[in-house]
């Protein structure tokens, strides 16, 4: 107990109980094609759900229904969900990190506001994972009403495009797990990469773009390029960036 | 995708070792055996590149095969009655694939409508198989979810009740399970390497568990011939369809020969089961094209149906290669040669048993191992800061 506690406060802000981030510095690329040595469900019904949102699962009340909805993939040090978090409290959402130490990162940081703010931040967690292989693992079909992908890795060279968490083939998966309605939200301030990320979208017979009048009344639209770490620090430096929001939508048979 | 190429590293560390691999053409029109980059086709010529699984749709008129990285192509292969018209002509299309994972197994759905693929991942993909196929397969009907290692082989059951969508698949878990794949629910598990006993000689080692290479239904789904790496013959299960569930029904051993088949079919219109085995060669490093260095053994199964009686019929045997249909032309041809010598059954029993553990051998890096493996990327090098 002692221990944990020289450990917590070490990593941790006096004064705000937060973790540091300078003790969760992580090498800036992963390459995602390399396998994996972290556990993965081996079916979404195998998720503990429980274990991530206990509040949302009392232990007394058996087999609690609610299932995750919005999925931040490669979340970063999790700016997005801390903010939709709030907007969304009685929604279930999850942060995708490949990176270990940033996943511990947003860990700490989630287990650090529910503390400090008893009652919120109960609906948000982050699991460490391949995204880019493991999604089906996580998500039933049809689970996800929104799936987020802010400021991806560019892979500039054209031999790693198939790295790019946005590529058509990955859009199927995407698909998948939306919902008919559910949205997909990718903002970037790379051109080549809006350029691609909205050509694979625009390409796919299971998405549509969201209209400009739709976009304007979503309050989520205006955390892309503000609540996340990356988008802030885009901001900061006054750097364009380029959006691609679409709609899943039913097959045509 | 255009870019298709594994780090270089990685693919020097994986061995070019991989089981035979054989495809039945519904009206048993054209049979394909895979060896390594070889593909030998009775009366069909289809690909030059390293194929990993390959099928025919249901009506005949494509063709799908995957590559190692992960990416299933579709080829229109049309109509054949004009024999002067070379499918090999037309392109091949990528329509959709496995994040780089090597898919072991592609099949179409006995009505046409899905495309089926599984994974080194554990995964089993149940995709729609589009009217206009060239445009892609981007409708994902479900995940069939449960096995704890790579999946191998995928063979559907046959119902005459559309309702009850039955697919089996084997693993390098030593299980065949079997699903309801529109949904992807699992309903059985057979812990087949257990049924054969095969586990008790190994018990206790770390070595790998045997992994199912191959499955094939009876065209009536009630009995499934299940080849398991190590078993010398051929497992059969009977699978319930009302109930739902997998049993052992036999075990049928192939006496003369030391013949453990590591890639099975049928037609659906004659009751054989057809068997091969066969592996591309361990030591070949100077690329050396010599045919007769590779084994194929083909062998054939008589009797390979089931009338919903508690016993099979007697005529489930191995049947001598003078009984073999077309005997010697065909075997001439599907194995290159028509004797074969008792060493090449314990290289390709070996070269099997490499190309198991290749699948697997991945997945158990130690710490150290992953360190080198990190230092010999070139990616790392050039990476670009992004802070
Ligand atoms: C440039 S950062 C952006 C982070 C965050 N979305 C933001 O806007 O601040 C991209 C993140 O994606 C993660 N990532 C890359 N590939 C991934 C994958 N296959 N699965 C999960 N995360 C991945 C990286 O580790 C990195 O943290």
């Amino acid at each position: 107990m002692l221990e944990q506690e020289s450990i917590a406060n070490h990593t941790h802000s006096k004064t705000t109980g937060l973790p540091r981030k300078r003790f969760y510095r992580a090498r800036a690329h992963s390459n995602p094609l390399s396998d994996s040595h972290f556990p993965v469900p081996a079916s979404p019904a195998q998720f503990d759900c429980a274990l991530h949102y206990p509040q949302f699962f009392p232990p007394n009340k058996t087999n609690g229904s609610q299932k995750i909805e919005f999925a931040d993939i490669g979340c970063g040090f999790g700016g997005l969900l801390i903010s939709l978090s709030v907007l969304f409290p009685d929604k279930l959402m999850i942060g995708m990190e490949l990176r270990d130490k940033v996943t511990e990162y947003v860990k700490e940081r989630v287990l650090a506001l529910r503390v400090s703010n008893p009652g919120q931040y109960e609906n948000v967690s982050v699991v460490r994972t391949n995204s880019m292989k493991y999604i089906p693992n996580y998500f039933e079909k049809g689970q996800l009403t929104k799936m987020f992908f802010l400021f991806p890795d560019p892979h500039f060279k054209e031999k790693n495009h198939r790295r790019r968490v946005i590529s058509p083939h990955l859009l199927d998966e995407y698909a998948y797990v939306l919902r008919v309605g559910g949205i997909i939200y990718t903002i970037t301030d790379v051109e080549e990469l809006g350029v691609w990320m909205n050509a694979c979208l625009d390409g796919h017979p299971l998405f549509e773009a969201v209209s400009e009048s739709e976009l304007e009344a979503d309050p989520v639209v205006e955390l892309l390029s503000s609540a996340t770490e990356e988008g802030q620090k885009v901001a900061r430096n006054e750097g364009q960036t380029f959006r691609a929001v679409y709609r899943r939508i039913a097959a045509s048979r | 995708m255009e870019d298709t190429h594994m780090e270089e590293s990685e693919q020097k560390l994986e061995s070019e070792v991989a089981p035979a691999l054989i495809a039945i053409h519904p009206n048993q029109k054209f049979i394909s055996v895979s060896i390594g980059s070889e593909l030998r086709v009775f009366n069909l010529q289809v690909s030059e590149k390293r194929v990993t699984s390959l099928a025919i749709s249901s009506d005949g008129k494509f063709l799908c095969f995957a590559d190692k990285f992960g990416v299933v192509y579709v080829v229109d292969i049309g109509d054949h009655s004009c024999e002067n018209q070379a499918p090999l002509s037309k392109k091949a299309v990528p329509i959709l694939s496995h994040y780089c994972s090597i898919i072991t197994r592609l099949e179409f759905s006995p009505d046409g409508q899905y495309i089926v693929t599984a994974d080194r991942d554990f995964k089993i993909r149940v995709t729609v198989f589009p009217k206009e196929p060239l445009n892609g397969a981007h409708e994902i009907q479900s995940f069939c979810l449960g096995h704890t290692d790579f999946v191998s082989c995928l063979a559907f059951v046959h119902c005459q009740d559309s309702a009850n969508q039955l697919l089996v698949s084997g693993s390098g878990d030593s299980t065949v399970r079997l699903w309801d794949y529109a949904s992807g629910s699992l309903l059985d598990t057979c812990d087949v390497g257990a049924k054969a006993g095969l586990l008790d000689s190994i018990q206790g080692q770390d070595e790998i568990l045997p992994a199912v290479t191959d499955l094939c239904a009876t065209p009536d789904g009630s009995l499934i011939a299940v080849a398991i790496q190590s078993l010398p013959g051929i497992l059969l299960l009977k699978c319930n369809l009302s109930s739902r569930t997998l049993s052992l029904s036999k075990v049928i051993s192939v006496d003369g020969e030391p013949f453990i088949p590591t890639s099975i079919g049928a037609s659906s219109s004659v009751p054989l089961l057809w068997m091969v085995m066969g592996a591309s060669s361990i030591s070949q490093p100077n690329n050396n094209k010599d045919s007769t260095a590779l084994l194929a053994r083909v062998r054939v199964l008589s009797g390979f149906d089931f009338n919903g009686s508690d016993s099979i019929s007697h005529e489930t045997r191995v049947l001598e290669d003078k009984e073999v249909p077309y005997s010697d032309p065909l075997l001439l041809e599907l194995q290159g040669k028509l004797c074969i010598g008792e060493e090449a059954f314990s290289t390709a029993a070996q070269a099997v048993k490499m190309s198991m553990r290749n699948l697997l051998i991945k997945k158990h890096y130690s710490a150290e191992r992953r360190e080198v493996r990190k230092k010999g990327r070139n990616d790392k090098k050039n990476q670009t800061p992004l802070s």
